[in-house]
């Protein structure tokens, strides 16, 4: 941002004060992360810059922690990244179809008590996390369904489904029901209307509402704690369970791994919320 | 002719009222219809559940149930002095039935919840009743422990009585009902969790204005650079939002640590010296650090949206009418993004109350807040009832909060990023 020359010499100061303060807000939110990268690649078992890390010297660099990540014996990475997987995409399958079609029913104008229903359906988000953790403990327990896939998949339908609702009800404000209408009026029944028709327009709301619901899935520790077992182990619970009981640069490993995982995710949201604005002629 | 207004019908000769009355009817049904899946799903996992945490940090029926003929013999009891040997035979009575369910270690836990002191008596009392002759308990029992003997245990065995209370809730405002019955404070070393609540007001407090005080210039800055710029720069914000908090809690662990780069930076600059590294994690600073840059994007984003629709056109009309930048800033552009700073704030201080996973990791002894609590009653005490209420009260707060917010604001205000 170039100032205009007739800039007085106090504004100008201000001006550059101004964004060196911003500057050091947006230092100070991503810089974090890009610690974990090169100590990720640290040839020993500290959690600190070596010296020869400081001299780049190449020794100090190695794969070790990474080959320890996938080869390590007794390493509970594997099963937590199957579970996880396993556990993610379940959730946002479920969370995307019981969300898409919620959204579509609360987006109707016919559609009665919205204030009250809207409430109820995202109220997962609002709860403080430890709060539904409980609850949702409390059904899991006496459905028999704590310690399982099952279980697990379904408290993160209940988290994940708020997050759809919310992006899917966001796509359909601005979507014109006069061409549902004329697809109506040639014939086609309201299935395929909403197959050929109102499917491929809210397409980018619904797939980043899946991706929220992925991301909070994957990333969910507080609920999986109270449900899990031993064999339900998750990336985020060995992640916890490795933070509080020993740091090791393993778990820098496993950190830079998810890092390059939400970078991905990050570039595909921004991609769909671009495409949106632009089928919803939203113009910036 | 009659002066009857003539009603308009269909094709089908069905008066056209009725006839979109009809249809009204059955879109609103199609478009309930739509919602009702999601809607009993979360009913039936989400919303009972936390009507049973209500009935759970209520319940009180177990020592009720344990103890059916005392209680009894108790209700003409006025509890100044000791009951009568009528209480006394119920009471063994009732006690040997449960040594023979082998149930009166729960008896005492759940009775040592209310007064300390009656684990051990009870464990006694199982020894020696095996040898107690037929008739006069109460000297028997009596003769067991001297405090069987002491009218305040008697007292708190008699305040379990109701299948109702209140008693939970109290211990999460660190009061208790006395033998009395009149609601006292415990004494003042022992208010555990009246600290924690304010501790928890207060981290989500300075949490939220820290945020503030962060957000509003890089969104400001977001909202007015060309977008090439602004998007590069929405990276970084974005790329911590999307990342896993865990990942951003171990950087802090790494960054905050005795050997940490942060304090090598204060040890390389001269601010410290190298065998006075102070300590910046297991503590509140741990959890202040952290947990404002967990939450910042939480605040940019609202932020960013609102500030992004204000026309820059309206702060150089307030300059061109004679205001200072400074005028114009305070008098056309902030009151502007008030919605903003509103839902901001709002969504980072709800995060922040009910935080759990960053103060238990970073935040040791005096930076862990009421979530921490209520999951240590969860996972080590397992008193859930005592959980269910400090949750409800949490939660209570927590609803408080958005209604004050939809009365200023309105709560249609927050938006996703």
């Amino acid at each position: 941002m170039a100032l205009p020359k007739h800039t007085e010499l106090h504004y100008r100061i201000w001006h550059y004060f101004y964004l060196f303060i911003c500057g050091s807000v947006f230092f100070f939110l991503i810089a974090p992360l890009f610690v974990i990268f090169p100590l990720s690649f640290n040839a020993e078992e500290f959690l600190s810059f070596s010296d020869g890390m400081k001299s780049l010297d190449p020794d100090a660099f190695s794969l070790r922690w990474y080959k320890d990540m996938i080869y390590g014996t007794k390493n509970p990475w594997g099963l937590a990244a199957k579970n996880s997987f396993i556990i993610a995409i379940f959730a946002t399958i479920g969370s995307v179809l019981l969300g898409t079609v919620a959204a579509l029913g609360l987006s109707s104008r016919h559609m009665p008590y919205k204030g009250i229903i809207m409430a109820v359906l995202i109220s997962p988000m609002i709860v403080p996390l430890i709060i539904s953790g409980v609850a949702i403990f409390f059904f899991m327990a006496k459905a028999g369904l704590a310690a399982t896939h099952t279980g697990i998949v379904l408290a993160h339908i209940i988290l994940g489904t708020p997050f759809v609702v919310i992006t899917v009800t966001a796509t359909l404000s601005g979507f014109d029901h006069s061409v549902t209408r004329a697809a109506a009026s040639l014939g086609s029944n309201p299935v395929n209307t909403f197959m050929k028709i109102t499917l491929p327009l809210i397409l980018p709301g619904v797939i980043s509402g899946g991706l929220f619901a992925f991301v909070t899935s994957f990333d969910e520790v507080v609920v999986v704690l109270f449900l899990a077992g031993l064999e339900n182990t998750t990336i985020p619970i060995q992640m916890w369970t490795g933070l509080r009981e020993q740091l090791s640069p393993t778990i820098l490993a496993v950190a830079t791994c998810l890092i390059i995982l939400s970078t991905l995710i990050l570039v595909t949201a921004e991609l769909l919320r671009r495409r949106s604005e632009r089928l919803r002629g939203i113009n910036r | 002719m009659s002066s009857e207004t003539k009603q308009i019908l269909t094709t089908d000769g069905i008066p056209l009222e009725v006839s979109l009355k009809k249809a009204e009817r059955r879109n609103k049904i199609k478009a309930f219809l739509l919602v009702a899946p999601l809607l009993l799903f979360l009913i039936i996992t989400y919303v009972f559940p936390i009507g049973e945490m209500l009935m759970r940090s209520v319940d009180d029926k177990m020592v009720t149930e344990m103890l059916p003929k005392t209680f009894k013999a108790m209700e003409k009891w006025d509890g100044k002095e000791l009951p009568e040997e009528e209480v006394f035979a119920a009471f063994h009575e009732d006690f040997l039935k449960l040594v023979e369910e082998k149930r009166e270690g729960k008896l005492s836990t759940q009775l040592n919840y209310t007064k300390n002191g009656f684990k051990s008596i009870i464990k006694k009392l199982r020894r020696k009743s095996k040898n107690f002759e037929e008739g006069n308990y109460k000297e028997q029992i009596m003769a067991v422990h001297k405090r069987w003997a002491d009218v305040e245990y008697w007292n708190a065995i008699k305040q379990r009585a109701p299948a109702i209370t209140g008693q939970k809730y109290l211990k999460g405002m660190d009061m208790y009902k006395n033998e009395t019955g009149k609601i006292v404070s415990v004494s003042e070393d022992r208010r555990i969790h009246r600290i924690l609540w304010l501790r928890t007001l207060e981290i989500a407090f300075f949490v939220t204005l820290f945020c503030f005080l962060m957000a509003y210039p890089i969104a400001h800055l977001l909202a007015t650079l060309p977008m090439k710029y602004s998007n590069l720069l929405m990276i970084c914000v974005l790329l911590p939002f999307w990342t896993s908090l865990l990942v951003r809690t171990a950087s802090w662990m790494i960054l905050l640590q005795q050997q940490g780069i942060v304090n090598d930076f204060f040890v390389g600059i001269g601010l410290v010296a190298d065998d006075a590294r102070p300590e910046m994690m297991y503590n509140k600073t741990g959890t202040y650090v952290a947990m404002t840059q967990i939450l910042l994007p939480f605040m940019v984003l609202p932020l960013y949206s609102v500030m992004k629709t204000i026309s820059p056109s309206l702060m150089r009309a307030g300059k061109s009418l004679g205001g200072t930048p400074i005028v114009a800033f305070w008098k056309v552009y902030f009151p502007l993004t008030i919605p903003g700073i509103g839902a901001g704030c709002l969504l980072c201080f709800i995060l922040a109350i009910g935080y759990y996973i960053t103060p238990a990791l970073v935040g040791g002894a005096s930076g862990t807040l009421i979530s921490n609590q209520i999951a240590f009653h969860m996972k080590s005490t397992l008193d859930w009832s005592f959980a269910s209420a400090m949750g409800l009260m949490l939660l209570a707060g927590v609803l408080a909060i958005y209604w004050v917010y939809n009365k200023l604001v309105g709560i249609d205000n927050i938006k996703l990023g």
